[in-house]
């Protein structure tokens, strides 16, 4: 024990130390700003408002997984946060209580909760698969298609939940065994519990590094990204690589969607609204490359949480709504203006 | 013939894109066990020949037999699955991955967990141990690219085509970034290979390399083949005048440019990265061409780049006639009268999709702004008309987007750019790189012309006859140090090449 103590302590050089915290400078730039903002307003650290923060990012984790995916493949997807507020209200439409006034489906029998789960996921992999084959076959770039397939969701989400003439109707009263999923529990009876939304999050989190890291599609993915040529004439399917990362990405918002509508019990035509930025602020925050090629899984969790600890922290330390959309924009760019010194090289 | 005999024949290709016939009616027969080189000038249809061998593109007529079988490809990983591997002209690595992850692209090998099949990392490292061993490369399987250099990257893309297992491989110009030994172990690694009656389509247009290793070798010309050759029978002179269709005389102009007094003087120019050039120093003459030589990494380019204010200095001192001064970007150096045609042309040189006219003015745009603000367009057509003239630019007219011209009149274009800038000491780094035989004379003629005017000429070259052919004296390089100073008249390649190797 005290050999290999005093080994680490002589393994500390400057230099290993330079090379440690430049590798894992976000890691210690989200600690940093936890202790800071402990030691401003220690309120923030209790138990509370940690497992808040761990909700909210679950449900921005599970979507800045998909929205990596294409980054890394160099593309860009803009219409991930209107996919999730698709998922949200057509599943939440599909789960409303029975007791409940006013009901979309008024005449709807209770359904088995896998039924809006499955219709939310379904939502994400018909935009997925519709931006992927377009972007794939169709070769239109990536901002333009998703630009598109944002405008249109967004339409179809308003469409769905228009009852004319009262107009967009908000969906409530849903059923306490799908809310369950975004503020329910599991645990061992008393002696501990975690939040569900957090457990789904860490294996959708397990999963995509997996994907990412031990998959063929994950190492065509990168190199895709890195270098599309390449995968050309090495006979990589790039079509099929693009396809299935936007379908991934939008089973991911699918996901994304019905977890939001569980976790606040309800859902509106305008959930989602510029998650698509957040989830992409955070990619970039988290490491990952939008001129492709290049991120991580870690990366990604990192910037969330970096970004929902600001969100949080903000509030807790009384900043103005819109001071914190000043320091958050500052913060980005700022993030980004530090991690792209690792690639640019000494001229 | 015996029909066992070709491993590969490619039979009256075609193939015409919007405006070219890049190929017209070519046919090759490529027997196995044989190193088959083609050679020609650029644009003569040799890289699209072997595109279209390997799938990239689809010929518009013509059929291809692979070991007595017709193929057709309309993927690469068809030409690949068939054995037929290709080491690409222009690299192509993935920079942020591993060296392992880019020799198994394609096809990692993979194991079966139960309902997952994953990519196994273990027996992807071992494989390309052994591949990187075998080929007797010193580069770890999971080393980034991005920290290799461009001549472990060519040699990575060498490895990656041997490890297909190929029965045909195409390299397209495959030494381009290789120093003198590593070109030495290519060709014993193709020998080798030959031996296991592999064949090799070598493409190249070192004829020397193509002598030394050819058993066969097509010439091509305006996307024709204009012969196929015994190597044996070959000479240099004989590739040439076949290769230019007609007989070259003079490679070089005669040059009357009378070097006067000092220019420019470089004092201990060093560097701040670490593996650059450190402690040059030379003196540079008015109405001379100064040839700077040496091989690849020998940090030429960083050097020629840093006097021209884009790389950062850390010791070292720059005199324009007598004073010293700072240049600390391109505008500085532009203010002292200095110009810099640099080395790659598509990524740093020409604007594609502007006109002739926008490419020949923009670094002067300037002198062409009235008190209105506006650009003075007639003033400005009427320089442009000129250089055209001046430098004879084939261009149907100065509106003519820059990516439909040649390469040898683009890099005129790019002359006549830096030429309305005035300049009083041009740079130019490999000034005819990617350029056809027959416009390279007209560039020499430029230059010389230029010299002759009294303006004075940095030119790095790695073709060792331009540069002797071309040079009063020839600065000599070599990992990042001057070798030597040579005059001109007294150089030979042999010892410019002791100079350009003294550290390795």
């Amino acid at each position: 024990m005290g050999k290999s103590a005093s080994d680490m302590l002589g393994g500390i050089t400057p230099r290993s130390v330079r090379e440690f915290s430049s590798r894992n400078a976000i890691v210690l730039v989200l600690f940093g700003i936890v202790i800071i903002i402990g030691i401003l307003k220690p309120s923030f650290l209790t138990l509370e408002n940690v497992g808040n923060i761990l909700r909210i990012s679950s449900v921005r984790a599970i979507i800045a997984l998909g929205a990596s995916g294409i980054l890394i493949s160099k593309g860009v997807d803009l219409s991930a946060g209107r996919t999730v507020g698709l998922a949200a209200v057509i599943s939440a439409s599909l789960i409303q209580r029975s007791d409940y006034a006013s009901k979309l489906y008024p005449h709807l029998p209770d359904l088995p909760l896998l039924i809006p789960i499955i219709a939310g996921l379904s939502v994400g992999l018909i935009v997925g698969a519709f931006n992927g084959f377009v972007v794939a076959h169709l070769k239109v770039p990536p901002f333009i298609t998703t630009l598109g397939t944002m405008i249109i969701v967004w339409g179809a989400a308003s469409l769905y939940v228009d009852r004319p003439p009262m107009g967009a109707q908000p969906l409530g009263g849903l059923r306490a065994d799908f809310t369950n999923l975004g503020s329910g529990s599991l645990g061992f009876k008393d002696v501990f519990a975690i939040p569900t939304i957090i457990l789904i999050a860490a294996v959708i989190l397990g999963f995509y590094w997996i994907m990412l890291n031990k998959t063929r599609l994950g190492k065509n993915l990168y190199a895709v990204g890195g270098n599309c040529d390449a995968a050309i004439v090495s006979g990589v399917d790039v079509k099929k690589t693009l396809i299935s990362v936007y379908v991934i990405a939008g089973l991911l918002y699918g996901l994304g969607g019905v977890l939001l509508a569980a976790r606040s019990g309800g859902a509106t035509n305008n959930y989602g609204n510029m998650y698509e930025l957040d989830a992409i602020a955070a990619c970039v925050i988290g490491g990952v490359s939008t001129n492709g090629g290049i991120g991580t899984a870690g990366g990604v969790l990192t910037g969330v949480l970096i970004f929902e600890v600001l969100n949080n922290g903000l509030v807790v330390l009384g900043v103005s709504a819109y001071w914190q959309q000043i320091a958050k924009g500052l913060i980005i760019i700022a993030a980004v203006a530090l991690d792209i010194r690792k690639y640019t090289r000494k001229r | 013939m015996a029909s066992g005999e070709f491993i590969l024949e490619m039979r009256r290709i075609s193939k015409t894109f919007p405006g070219v016939k890049a190929l017209d009616d070519v046919s090759i027969q490529v027997r196995a066990g044989s190193v088959h080189a083609l050679i020609g000038e650029n644009g003569a249809g040799k890289s699209t020949l072997m595109r279209c061998l390997f799938g990239i593109y689809v010929p518009d007529k013509g059929e291809i037999v692979l070991d007595g079988k017709r193929v057709s490809f309309d993927a690469t990983s068809q030409a690949l699955d068939s054995g037929i591997s290709m080491i690409h002209q222009e690299l192509l690595p993935v920079p942020f991955r591993s060296v392992m992850e880019n020799l198994w692209l394609g096809r990692f090998p993979l194991r079966n967990y139960g309902v997952v099949k994953l990519v196994d990392h273990k027996k992807m490292y071992a494989a390309t141990k052994t591949v990187l061993e075998n080929l007797k490369l010193d580069i770890a399987p999971d080393m980034k690219v991005l920290d290799l250099s461009v001549s472990q990257i060519q040699a990575m893309e060498i490895a990656k085509a041997i490890s297909y297992n190929a029965k045909v491989i195409i390299m397209d110009e495959p030494t381009s970034s290789l120093t003198q030994n590593e070109v030495q172990h290519l060709f014993t690694i193709i020998r080798r290979l030959r031996s296991e009656s592999v064949s090799i389509i070598y493409i190249s247009h070192k004829i020397e390399e193509i002598l030394e290793i050819a058993d066969e070798v097509t010439i091509m010309r305006d996307g024709r083949n204009v012969g196929t050759y015994n190597a044996k029978e070959l000479t240099t002179d004989l590739i040439i005048s076949r290769m230019v269709g007609r007989d070259l005389t003079h490679r070089f102009p005669p040059r009357e440019n009378v070097p006067g007094d000092v220019v420019m003087r470089v004092e201990n120019l060093t560097s701040t990265a670490e593996k650059s050039f450190r402690e040059v120093s030379f003196d540079l003459r008015k109405g001379e061409i100064f040839g700077v030589g040496g091989l690849v990494g020998a940090q030429r380019t960083e050097l020629v780049e840093a006097i021209f204010g884009l790389r950062d200095i850390r010791a070292g001192n720059i005199r324009i006639e007598g004073k010293s001064i700072e240049i600390n970007n391109p505008i500085a150096a532009k203010k002292n009268r200095m110009a810099l045609l640099t080395e790659d042309r598509k990524a740093t040189g020409v604007f594609s999709v502007l006109s002739v006219f926008d490419n020949t003015l923009i670094a002067n745009l300037d002198r062409y702004v009235r008190g209105t603000r506006l650009l003075d367009k007639k003033q400005g057509e009427t320089d442009v008309t000129k250089s055209i003239a001046m430098l004879r630019i084939k261009t149907p007219s100065s509106a003519t987007p820059m990516e439909s011209l040649s390469g040898g009149n683009q890099q005129k274009v790019i002359v006549a750019r830096w030429l309305l800038t005035e300049p009083e000491i041009l740079i130019l780094d490999e000034p005819t790189r990617g350029i056809d035989v027959g416009a390279k004379y007209e560039i020499y003629t430029i230059i010389a012309d230029l010299a002759k005017r009294g303006k004075s000429v940095i030119m790095i070259s790695s073709e060792m006859p331009e540069l002797i052919g071309m040079s009063d004296r020839i600065m000599v390089m070599c990992e990042g140090r001057v070798t030597g100073i040579v005059n001109g008249k007294e150089a030979t390649q042999e010892r410019i090449m002791t100079l350009a190797t003294q550290f390795t």
